[in-house]
């Protein structure tokens, strides 16, 4: 293998594993030292700038950070990283006086269509630079579906109001009620930008027999939960059927138990495993005692005189076709009919686009989804850029976070002038830890403990409101526990060839085998012969340059726990620890500019 | 040194042995010695070895008197015997207790000033015994503990760190080792692993004083240019006769190995070890022929590693003195203690 070239940002940018997973690319071991320090405006800081609403996101994202977690790899639990997010937001200062000021106005206008979590995040960027930016959207207040859709038992209004409230602050103009139905109109208005961050906003039916009979106790998910959103909806049967096992299907079931829902269920297609709502959120809904039944194939709605009286089912079964593709085919079980008195259809989300006429320069491919760059995420209408559910079909609030900064990075280079699929490189920081002989500046002594669960209010308060939110969040000192479990995969071990006596002192204490010299080879040949078995090809391996003896120095990324102790036992500093801070290019930060960073 | 305490996380791929064990759990407490020290790599050694042969931590004594060398069995096998003595004592500490109880495995871990200073004469006695036991020097050349000065196995004409030469002669060990009768002997480099780790296996195997001296750069005070245990120094004369690998049970020996280079030797444990020759005319049943080989090699200022001599034949001390089978913790008060009866008898027996 060639020497690792360590100087390419994504080389240590992958081994910082959580990091590397979120779309935004939010520094995570950096705040989470922070906040292991008590630094909760610092952290917040650091999360606000990279994914804009860190309180919103410490309740509700996604994680892809935590599966990708290297504490995953090493024992049976990752980090909470998100739940650590949270933390920031709950025990922060004022940060106010940190945020960016409303700055003068460059005579530039942007429009942003919907007031979700992508058109939020291309506002932010922009308007510290001097865009006029105005956010239209149907609903009164911003927030798009982080206020319509996601249950206040999860996330309450205040977080929304203060997180939203920052970004439209920075003199954002934000016309609430105000839906946009015609494009046409919109470019008439010759706004020098147009962003769409309309979101997926229409719920996927289940047109099956009796869906027009039983209309009146037929619910669509998303819209529902929008009602009770915004008290439209305070009610609903004792006996409820919940179609669909997304992470919406798991807020609907929820939700309905707290509206008068004593026996609700959740009825999903395929197995309890392959659900696309996220473990944790599983979980929650089965804890407060609402079962998941699998397997199961809606068939007919049953209903007498109008009045929807249950849903009948076919059971069914996975094989795998002859190509090796998963198939539902009837199992053979009779059909079974669940009695109930309301349907919650969450079963998908479409997005639509009925507002934008054909004339508008903006093409739409066969799945009537627009045309958009994946990375500059303009249209074929150069004025008009798409970002979040809008752009690519509904995915997470941080996948709208990380668009929002791309697409508000293309609309500032096209208004500066500039060529806007050239994207400046990322600004990279890597400094050595090393405060004395054995002295670091991060806390290198790994903690054993297992990960903290979040504290819950109790069932029987928590289900008796709808707006009180179930999770306590951690307190100081299980934060604190939490925190001390990460394992600063952003300070690296660096390894300097000529400065390496090949004296084994490394290889001796390594508490994980990481690290192995041996004669060079190819990469599979070579993962055959480390110290200990490369379990994971797609984690990278670190490889010197030639040695005096001739051999190399392997290191695989994989399980390492970036204690220091091959740089502690290193007799003369060819092994160093080194810090790397990697900060994602956003809009105004064209050229790197030596920023503060926290040590 | 270090600060923490080495993490409790291991490998999650990490191979056990026949007991269960990775080599994680032949570890010790973490190392006091200098950062880059040759000792640990030592160490590494003993916990690879005794891992691969699954060798129960509760079946070892290790035994050690006073260096940098001997704080090592702090550092490895943390389940184990353990025997801190005085300077140069470590042989007739090992000894004793090898008479007492005969079962356990011996490690002696040696330096060159506890064992070709002040404990010379403890170590050729033990040697000249037959103790049945696995006596490994940690020799780098230099007393580390007080700052560099020369150890008698320092090379005559080597230069110290401060640039003075060695004026006086050095002791071999190894040669002193075969001269004396030891059935096992060896020479070997810290940072030759491949090559310490079966060496150390099969000296476990032999039954009777095995010697292994190793070469262990000392990082402080003589890895410097001048030296002749440096890293540099060692790497460049390293003469490797032969190669090794322990076998354990009755598996056949891989083939790969071109006809007439690999000679296999019994041991008394049932495991075999498979030498590979390097240096094709080096017989290691030969005590005579190697002590010419080292002598002749030495003049030319290489340093001959490998398995030098080994006797699979050899006895031991115990098979020496007749001894009881049992260890003496095991037996009956009454067969220690015969009584006056048995006294008067035996006496009559001597007049």
């Amino acid at each position: 293998m060639k020497p690792t070239n360590i100087a390419a940002p994504d080389y240590f940018h992958k081994v910082v594993d959580c990091q590397w997973a979120c779309p935004a690319h939010t520094p995570v071991p950096e705040y989470i030292r922070l906040i292991a320090q008590g630094r909760y405006s610092d952290a917040y800081m650091i999360n606000w700038k990279s994914n804009v609403f860190p309180g919103i996101l410490g309740r509700t994202c996604d994680r892809p950070c935590e599966p990708a977690c290297r504490r995953g790899r090493v024992e049976e639990t990752p980090v909470a990283i998100c739940r650590l997010k949270r933390v920031a937001a709950d025990f922060k200062d004022d940060i106010t006086q940190r945020l960016p000021r409303p700055s003068a106005k460059n005579g530039k206008r942007v429009a942003f269509v919907g007031g979700g979590p992508a058109s939020l995040t291309v506002a932010r960027d922009l308007a510290p630079l001097g865009y006029h930016c105005t956010v239209f959207d149907g609903d009164p207040e911003a927030g798009g579906m982080m206020r319509s859709q996601i249950p206040k038992f999860r996330l309450p209004n205040s977080v929304i109001d203060e997180e939203t409230g920052y970004i439209l602050n920075l003199g954002v103009d934000f016309k609430g009620g105000h839906r946009i139905d015609s494009m046409k109109a919109l470019l008439a208005e010759k706004y020098d930008a147009i962003f769409v961050g309309s979101g997926a906003p229409r719920g996927r039916e289940l047109d099956i027999p009796g869906r027009k009979e039983a209309a009146a106790n037929i619910h669509i998910g998303i819209e529902w939960l929008a009602n009770v959103s915004f008290g439209h909806t305070d009610k609903i049967g004792k006996r409820v059927i919940v179609l669909g096992g997304g992470n919406t299907a798991m807020d609907c079931c929820r939700t309905a138990r707290r509206l008068g829902g004593e026996k609700v269920t959740v009825v999903v297609r395929s197995g309890f495993e392959e659900m696309k709502a996220s473990p944790w959120e599983k979980e929650d809904a089965i804890h407060e005692d609402i079962p998941i039944l699998n397997y199961m194939v809606p068939i007919e709605f049953k209903h007498v005189a109008g009045k929807l009286i249950g849903v009948t089912f076919q059971h069914v079964k996975a094989e795998l076709d002859a190509k090796g593709r998963r198939n539902l085919v009837p199992s053979g079980d009779p059909d079974q009919t669940i009695p109930c008195d309301d349907v919650l259809v969450a079963v998908g989300q479409e997005n639509a686009f009925p507002w934008i006429e054909q004339d508008c320069g903006i093409e739409f491919d066969k799945w009537h989804m627009p045309k958009v760059d994946p990375k500059t995420f303009v249209s074929t209408n150069p004025k008009v850029f798409f970002g979040g559910d809008a752009a690519f079909g509904p995915k997470n609030i941080i996948w709208a976070v990380a668009q929002g900064h791309d697409a508000a990075l293309s609309i500032h280079k096209m208004l500066s002038g500039e060529d806007i699929t050239e994207r400046p490189l990322p600004e990279v920081h890597v400094s050595s830890q090393k405060m004395g002989i054995h002295e670091w500046s991060y806390d290198n002594d790994i903690s054993n403990d297992k990960r903290f669960k979040v504290p819950h209010r109790d069932k029987v308060i928590a289900l008796k409101d709808i707006r009180t939110e179930v999770e306590l969040g951690y307190d100081v000192k299980l934060a604190l526990g939490e925190a001390h479990r990460c394992l600063n995969c952003d300070v690296q071990t660096v390894f300097s060839t000529s400065l390496c006596i090949e004296c084994d002192a490394c290889v001796d204490i390594c508490p994980m085998d990481c690290i192995t010299f041996t004669e060079n080879g190819e990469e599979a040949d070579l993962r055959q012969r480390l110290k200990a078995p490369s379990l994971h090809p797609d984690q990278d391996l670190y490889v010197s340059s030639d040695l005096k003896t001739g051999r190399v120095m392997v290191k695989d990324e994989d399980v390492c726990l970036h204690c220091g102790l091959c740089a502690e036992r290193c007799p003369t500093g060819a092994w160093d620890m080194q810090k790397y801070l990697i900060e994602m290019t956003q809009a105004g930060s064209t050229c790197p500019t030596k920023s503060r960073s926290a040590a | 040194m270090t600060y923490i305490a080495k993490p409790k996380f291991h490998h999650p791929g990490l191979k056990k042995n026949e007991l269960g064990y990775t080599h994680r759990d032949y570890e010790g407490k973490i190392s006091t010695l200098c950062a880059g020290c040759g000792h640990d790599s030592i160490t590494a050694s003993i916990i690879e070895a005794c891992y691969e042969l699954s060798i129960e931590p509760h079946r070892v004594a290790k035994i050690s008197g006073i260096g940098c060398s001997s704080k090592t069995p702090d550092y490895f096998l943390g389940n184990s015997h353990g025997f801190n003595s005085v300077h140069g004592r470590m042989p007739s500490v090992l000894t004793g207790a090898n008479l007492a109880n005969r079962e356990l495995i011996y490690l002696g871990v040696s330096g060159d000033g506890d064992s070709a200073s002040i404990g010379f004469g403890q170590f050729a006695h033990s040697i000249r015994r037959g103790v049945n036991m696995t006596y490994i020097v940690e020799n780098n050349g230099v007393y580390g503990l007080t700052k560099g000065q020369f150890s008698a196995t320092a090379d005559r004409g080597s230069k110290s760190k401060k640039g003075v030469t060695n004026t006086d002669n050095a002791i071999d060990l190894v040669a002193i080792a075969l001269q004396l009768g030891a059935t096992f002997v060896a020479r070997s480099f810290s940072g030759d692993k491949t090559q310490l780790v079966p060496l150390i296996a099969a000296a476990i195997g032999h039954k009777g004083a095995s010697f292994i001296d190793v070469i262990s750069p000392c990082i402080a005070f003589n890895n410097h240019a001048g030296s002749t245990k440096s890293f540099d120094y060692v790497r460049e004369h390293n003469d490797a006769v032969n190669r090794l690998d322990v076998l354990v049970g009755r598996d056949p020996i891989a083939v790969d190995y071109a006809p007439g280079t690999v000679q296999v030797v019994e041991q008394h444990d049932g495991s075999r070890i498979a030498l590979r020759k390097i240096d094709a005319d080096y017989d290691p049943h030969d005590r005579l022929g190697a002590q010419t080989f080292l002598a002749k090699h030495a003049a030319k200022g290489q340093i001959v590693t490998g398995l030098l001599y080994v006797d699979p034949d050899a006895e031991d001390l115990h098979s020496h003195l007749n001894t009881v089978q049992t260890p003496l913790n095991t037996l009956e008060a009454d067969t220690l203690c015969p009584g006056s009866a048995a006294l008067d008898k035996f006496n009559a027996s001597l007049r």
